[in-house]
């Protein structure tokens, strides 16, 4: 590789990451604009007006906590069902492997508004099928979340399933020669070392409910989320409440993204340590 | 508190393939057995079965002089040694070693002063609050061997513990299982296909091929006295010869090859062909030839292997042959291209089977 | 299921499978059933549902047939349904969405994954994951703000000189979709980097520095060694960016303008402004067999299977 299509190379990422970052600057500076519009130009002087404002808006805050809500549960859900599939899928083998797979990865690739709807009419469906009115089979944010957690349970058995496969099957073994019950092997043993992946699968996961506007936009019934809300306000006519909105959420991100590369760098020179510290052992066996 | 093990006609099939192939051995309690063989001879399934992680198709298993037929691994008094160790990489060693009480229900002082006494036993007292990954190889498998005592097994049972050391910590290794093994005076079962560790472990060493037990015997048994023709090759070199038999009489016979007539033991045939065996060290060269089973030969490559000196030779009918001298100066090393006498004592050669194989 | 019950006994089996089980059945496979036995059905009040009038038909796809609309192509003036218009169009500029957001990413994920220092990676990986972890709603609302008539883009174009009145683009310069495919490609274009950059990383940089010495130009060495590597990546990326791209609501509602109709508007005005619920599943049904036959397409296209995909 030559110096200048290096250079070249290097650009190009930095292009790239400000075609990124730009719109985002862009929306949240627009929080602080005193105009009607959200908009950066004109600028008419700065205002911290549209932060009371959002935190004034009522529904607004009724639909953050529904996401809230949403999100929680779709964790809830999700997280054991996507870790029992991945333990499932990985013990078992032959012909039904395939199969069984191409059904859990399947709700990745279905389009959202399609399990949305679907969602929708089989409660409905059952609903009327039992004959029954219960709050269950009406649209409603419980169906958002089972619909949800349809295709977000596949990304959690995807994550644990690679941590999976990295996991010694002989330790398992090990533990239940040493007299473990199989409760006390998942505990002790293959939980803790599927901890990580879940954690960060719990993560993707509630991110994921967050954002998801399609699956919840046939769903919801009469509520709001707040992707919904957001949408609900763009198409009504806008203020920059939601500029101040999405200026708090990227504040929030960046300091999330903050906290987890400081995690990830101490717990890389910890592992470099012991590493070091097993070579030296070795060394003085000798 | 150690026991012993009998297998009794204990098969294993998996599908179609017969793993096991009617092994009988009984293992005397405080034994260190050793079951050496090549990888897929079934060594390593007989030792899944006496831990009771696959159920025999066949036979009976006991130990103790008990049946454990139906016995799930966690109610046996059996503690295996994996291949790789299998420690625990998110617990800490003392908590490794202290598992086997961990789930027993012992409160958590009486474990760690367990582990602690545990790891002073295995030489490691400092290791305690360490991690996995802070070890090297050779204390890991210490770890794995105080945490395996720690459930006070009466059978450990070891799958090739020291196959992924090093040769110099291997040999250090060795000794020091076998220190462990006589402190404690657990029975120990050992897999492994290095016929130097078997021989030198064990008190007794089964060797297996092909899903059958070959030979059981001590070590110098199994080396000087081999059955057949693959425990004669597994656990060493020879040079072998293929020829007739005459005159057997008296567990001796006489033996026509192309390459001469020589007299040599005649082993259990059971029917079947036999070869000419003998060991390269028990080879001897001489300038003149000797009274008896003597080959002239011109010699070849003389390979320098430390310890002795390989001199590789062909006989004037073409026969390749081995022997190996001492390297502790008392004879003259030939030179490359030197006309010679092999010859060997007819007491240390034998006419043995192939292998002991189906069919 | 044997494997299972060694490993984990039967009591926990039995709480796995029934997991996967309530996933399976009742979240993926009984509603996708429910939607393909409604799409048959009559759009009927409450009290005639089991009816008489009750029967299984194929008039809810016929719709998609109905209100022809004069379209024309190269010059030449065609009727075409109108829904079979916004199903025509929405699948095209998704595949464009699908080769810009291509070609953004694939120099990227090189750099990412050959070029970039291992020191600084993470750092930008985190740097690049910041705006996918913003919502895409969001996402799309800032381009709603740099797109408005009076707003920043149009102000920076006029004092560059580039032009001299300021562009409603959310109408379109070149086309009505204009916006759309803009905005898309920003809101996409991560799901195709991150495989491509991910497949890139598994090849061993050996063989690049091996076509390299062996006298192979830059090109050849992609053409040749990279791309035919990072296969399964670059189909994957494609296959999520066109799924994204046409089963988008969210970015054609807030930034495509009123003569731009994407699919699953259509299929959301059924649904929602029509409350037709079966003949929303019907254009459902539609839209689903359009996904199925684009990933077999892509599979077959790259040679890749489905677990390859779902990485």
């Amino acid at each position: 590789m030559t110096p200048s299509r290096r250079f070249l190379a290097h650009f190009y990422m930095a292009l790239f990451v400000i075609y990124l970052m730009l719109p985002l600057v862009v929306m949240a500076g627009a929080a602080f604009n005193d105009s009607k519009l959200p908009t950066i130009v004109p600028w008419k002087g700065f205002t911290l007006d549209w932060f009371s404002a959002l935190f004034a808006d009522g529904r607004m805050w009724r639909a953050f906590l529904n996401s809230i809500l949403v999100a929680l549960a779709v964790v809830a859900l999700a997280v054991p069902i996507g870790t029992a599939a991945a333990i499932v899928i990985n013990a078992i083998s032959g012909k039904w492997r395939a199969t069984l797979y191409g059904f859990m990865v399947a709700p990745v690739l279905a389009p959202g508004l399609v399990i949305g709807i679907s969602t929708v009419l089989f409660w409905n469906s059952l609903g009327n099928t039992v004959g029954s009115d219960f709050i269950l089979f009406r649209p409603g944010l419980h169906l958002s979340t089972l619909g949800q957690v349809s295709f977000i349970s596949a990304y959690v058995m995807l994550l644990v399933l690679a941590r999976l496969q990295s996991f010694d099957p002989g330790l398992e073994e090990a533990a239940l020669d040493l007299g473990a019950s199989h409760a006390q092997v998942l505990r002790r043993i293959l939980l803790p070392h599927l901890y990580p992946a879940m954690g960060a699968s719990a993560a993707v996961a509630f991110f994921q409910s967050l954002e998801n506007f399609n699956v919840t936009l046939f769903t919801r019934g009469g509520a709001d989320t707040l992707t919904v809300y957001v949408f609900s306000k763009v198409r009504a006519g806008i203020t920059p409440t939601i500029n101040a909105l999405a200026f708090l959420l990227i504040c929030v991100t960046l300091v999330l993204a903050l906290v987890y590369e400081m995690k990830r760098r101490r717990k890389a020179r910890i592992e470099a340590e012991r590493a070091a510290e097993a070579r030296r052992a070795e060394a003085a066996m000798l | 508190m150690s026991a012993g093990i009998d297998l009794e006609n204990v098969c294993c099939d998996f599908g179609t393939f017969r793993a096991v192939d009617n092994a009988n051995v009984s293992i005397r309690p405080g034994e260190f057995f050793s079951f050496l063989g090549p990888s897929g001879c079934g060594k390593t399934t007989i030792l899944r079965m006496v831990s009771g992680f696959i159920e025999p198709t066949q036979g009976t298993i006991r130990i103790g002089g008990k049946d454990v037929k139906g016995t799930r691994p966690n109610q046996r008094p059996t503690a295996l040694i994996f291949q790789n160790l299998a420690l625990f990489p998110l617990m800490p060693i003392w908590e490794n070693i202290a598992f086997g009480l961990e789930v027993r229900g012992v409160d958590k002082a009486t474990r760690r002063r367990r582990a602690e006494e545990l790891l002073k036993l295995v030489d490691l007292p400092d290791a305690a609050d360490k991690m996995v990954s802070q070890l090297s190889g050779g204390q890991k498998q210490r770890v794995a061997i105080a945490r395996a005592l720690a459930v006070e097994p009466s059978v450990m049972l070891l799958d090739e513990p020291l196959s992924a050391l090093d040769l110099k910590l291997r040999q250090h290794m060795r000794a020091e299982l076998r220190a462990i093994q006589k402190r404690t005076g657990v029975t120990f079962i050992y897999i492994t296909h290095d016929q130097g560790e078997a021989l030198a472990m064990s008190d007794r060493v089964g060797v297996m091929s092909q899903g059958r037990i070959q030979q059981i015997a001590d070590p110098r048994e199994i080396y000087n006295n081999p059955v057949n023709g693959f425990v004669a090759s597994f656990v060493g070199e020879n040079n072998i010869f293929q020829g007739e038999i005459q005159n057997p009489s008296g567990g001796m016979a006489r033996y026509v090859t192309p390459h001469g007539t020589f007299r040599a033991r005649l082993g259990d045939l059971g029917g079947m062909p036999g070869k000419l065996y003998v060991r390269p060290e028990h080879t001897l060269i001489s300038a003149t030839p000797a009274e008896e089973n003597s080959i002239p030969v011109t010699v070849g490559d003389v390979s320098f292997e430390g310890s002795f000196i390989a001199i590789h030779a062909t006989s004037d009918t073409g026969a390749h042959l081995t022997a190996e001298i001492r390297n502790d100066g008392s004879a003259t090393v030939p030179e490359r291209g030197a006309k010679l006498y092999m010859s060997f004592a007819p007491e240390r050669a034998a006419i043995l089977p192939d292998a002991n194989v189906r069919g | 299921m044997e494997n299972l019950i060694r490993r984990y006994g039967r009591g926990l089996t039995g709480i796995f499978v029934l997991l996967v089980g309530f996933w399976l059945l009742m979240l993926v496979i009984l509603p996708n059933f429910a939607m393909f036995e409604q799409s048959f059905r009559p759009y009927l009040p409450v009290t005639e549902i089991g009816g008489p009038r009750d029967v299984y038909s194929l008039n809810n796809y016929a719709k998609f047939f109905d209100a022809p609309v004069e379209w024309s192509l190269f010059g030449i003036t065609l009727m075409v349904p109108v829904h079979v218009l916004s199903f025509l169009q929405t699948i095209f500029y998704s595949a464009l969405c699908t080769v810009i957001a291509l070609i953004l990413s694939y120099p990227l994920a090189f750099y990412l994954a050959k070029i970039a220092s291992p020191q600084s990676l993470p750092t930008l990986l985190l740097l690049l994951f910041i705006p996918l972890w913003v919502s895409e709603a969001l996402r799309a609302f800032a381009w709603y703000v740099i797109l408005t008539f009076n707003g920043p883009l149009n102000q920076l174009l006029m004092w560059l000189g580039l032009i001299d009145q300021a562009i409603r683009w959310q109408q379109g310069v070149l086309t009505n979709f204009d916006a759309i495919v803009i905005v898309m490609v920003y809101c996409y274009v991560l799901f195709m980097l991150l495989p491509i950059y991910t497949s890139i990383q598994s090849l061993d940089t050996n063989q690049i520095e091996a076509a390299e010495d062996l006298g192979a130009p830059w090109w050849r060495t992609h053409l040749r060694v990279v791309i035919p590597h990072a296969k399964p990546g670059i189909a994957s990326g494609c296959v999520m960016v066109f799924m994204l791209s046409a089963g988008s609501l969210l970015v054609p509602t807030v930034v495509g303008s009123t003569r731009a109709n994407w699919f699953p508007q259509t299929i959301y005005t059924w649904f929602n402004d029509s409350q037709d619920w079966q003949t929303g599943a019907a254009y459902s049904m539609i839209f689903l067999l359009l996904c199925i036959v684009f990933v077999i397409l892509m599979l077959r296209l790259f040679r890749v299977s489905l677990s390859d995909i779902a990485k």
